[in-house]
């Protein structure tokens, strides 16, 4: 693309603050930056030298003073499919402090427009701007060199906003249990020769070693033993903070799985829980191509909510 | 105030408020920081801070460690992981210079993710400030004037040593 003959263009030409710097904006931009410096308030306020760009910001109803170079040069970035923007670095000077009352002008060049540069976000490239920020009849107040990113954002995502969630992986030794699931019911392992219980399942008896076993159904009654809470790494199809409890089951065994009914920061050992079966991924549009589990892309899983009266 | 002095750290708990009051009182419009739908239609989680809020905190934490009279003369900032909601950013600081009442100093804010912002600010000291630093400069010169009367001395014993060790030398051929 002809993108370096941008360069040394005018982005801005006899730009006009759209408002003059006024207390009314200074206040709001302190409260929201909870700002308290007495600089910035009271008969001899002057404005949050910060604010230099917000003073020739075009607002809702857009920019004044935009040259033709610069909507020519990001049309022609977005009709190439750069069409995401983000900001990364502003470079501010300060040569005088603008009061209330100052009437705000502006000019803009387009410093300079990058090769073409791939980003964790996405390729693109970078445009940096510099705006030299005017008072009065032109006093110089400050100078502003702003860097963005056009970019094509990086696909990484299915169709779905959010990722399926993984499924499980169904074979010869847990296939009863996951059958069990399809049923809702929470099938737990039992040694045909000790009578031993086991969870998770496994071919053979921990306890006697023996192949031979059959099942029982879990009550459903359980208690938090241990938990953590996942905060990193982040994956799109579970939504961090999130408790992951090790349940005790009242059988004996414990099973790993998903406290639900509080939020992250309430589960505790010890909480009582009640077995139940949560279903996700039922948007329909997963679009599985009949997996060998058999699934329409639906996934049921045990979960454990906290009963009434925990979790205070 | 001397070089390498580390400022106190801020966090700033960053909320959905502050990301669109911010956006907001920046005057800037871009529904990636007030709107999470269409954010996420653009590929990000949520919304997230804009650059000029960023520059805002840098340039508050700088001027609320040195106080009253503390004037912001550069800020350069860079972003880096993006401000989420929910997430806590933690600003440190670092004095890099001070020369006749200006200090630059190098500023990083860190997030759950990785670094938000890294930035350099040059501000010029309140009076009582600036001054503790003309004390340590004073301090400083008079040392270093200190130290080379101290080397001028040593050099001319040496010298006086040498001259008489030549005397000596001297006398016995």
């Amino acid at each position: 693309m002809r993108l370096k003959a941008y360069e040394g263009r005018p982005a801005a030409v006899g730009g006009v603050g759209k408002d003059p710097v006024n207390e009314p904006m200074i206040r709001h931009w302190c409260e929201a930056m909870g700002d308290t410096d007495p600089a910035y308030e009271g008969p001899d306020a002057v404005a949050p030298p910060t604010m230099l760009q917000a003073w020739t910001m075009g607002g809702l109803s857009g920019h004044t003073g935009r040259s033709a170079a610069y909507d020519e040069l990001l049309g022609l970035l977005d009709t190439a499919g750069y069409t995401s923007v983000v900001a990364t670095d502003c470079e501010q000077e300060y040569l005088r402090p603008l009061r209330p009352g100052d009437e705000i002008t502006f000019d803009s060049v387009i410093e300079s427009v990058s090769e073409r540069k791939t980003t964790k976000l996405g390729t693109g490239y970078f445009v940096t701007t510099r705006t030299d920020v005017r008072v009065g009849g032109g006093e110089p107040a400050g100078t502003h060199r702003f860097r963005i990113l056009k970019y094509a954002p990086a696909r990484r995502r299915p169709k779905s906003p959010r990722a399926r969630r993984p499924r499980p992986v169904v074979n010869r030794d847990n296939a009863g249990f996951w059958e069990g699931v399809g049923r809702r019911r929470l099938l737990i392992q039992r040694c045909g020769d000790c009578g031993t219980l086991r969870f998770p399942w496994l071919p053979g008896c921990g306890a006697c070693g023996s192949p031979e076993w059959d099942t029982v159904e879990a009550s459903g009654e359980g208690s938090v033993y241990s938990y953590v809470v996942m905060h990193h790494p982040r994956f799109e199809a579970f939504d961090p903070p999130y408790a992951v409890g090790l349940i005790e089951l009242a059988e004996g065994v414990r099973i790993v799985s998903n406290v639900v009914g509080v939020p992250y920061d309430k589960v505790r050992i010890g909480l009582p829980v009640r077995l139940e079966f949560a279903r996700f991924d039922n948007d329909g549009d997963d679009g599985d191509e009949g997996g060998e589990d058999g699934q329409d892309g639906e996934l049921v899983l045990p979960v454990f909510r906290v009963q009434e009266g925990g979790g205070n | 105030m001397r070089t390498g002095e580390e400022l106190p750290p801020l966090e700033i708990p960053i909320t959905r408020t502050l990301i669109v009051a911010g956006a907001i009182a920046s005057r800037d419009y871009q529904d990636v920081h007030h709107d999470a739908e269409l954010a996420r239609q653009k590929g990000s989680p949520d919304i997230f801070m804009n650059i000029l809020t960023t520059n805002g905190l840098v340039g508050r934490y700088i001027t609320d460690h040195f106080g009253p009279g503390a004037v912001l003369r550069k800020v350069a900032i860079r972003l880096g992981a993006p401000n989420y909601p929910g997430d806590t950013m933690v600003l440190t600081g670092a004095v890099e210079t001070v020369e006749d009442g200006t200090a630059t100093v190098r500023v990083v804010g860190e997030n759950g993710i990785g670094r938000h912002v890294s930035g350099t600010v040059t501000v010029t000291l309140p009076v009582r400030e600036a001054a503790d630093a003309r004390d340590a400069r004073d301090a400083r010169d008079a040392r270093d004037a200190r130290d080379a009367r101290d080397a001028r001395d040593a050099r001319d014993a040496r010298d006086a040593r040498d001259v008489a060790d030549a005397g000596d030398a001297g006398g016995a051929s």
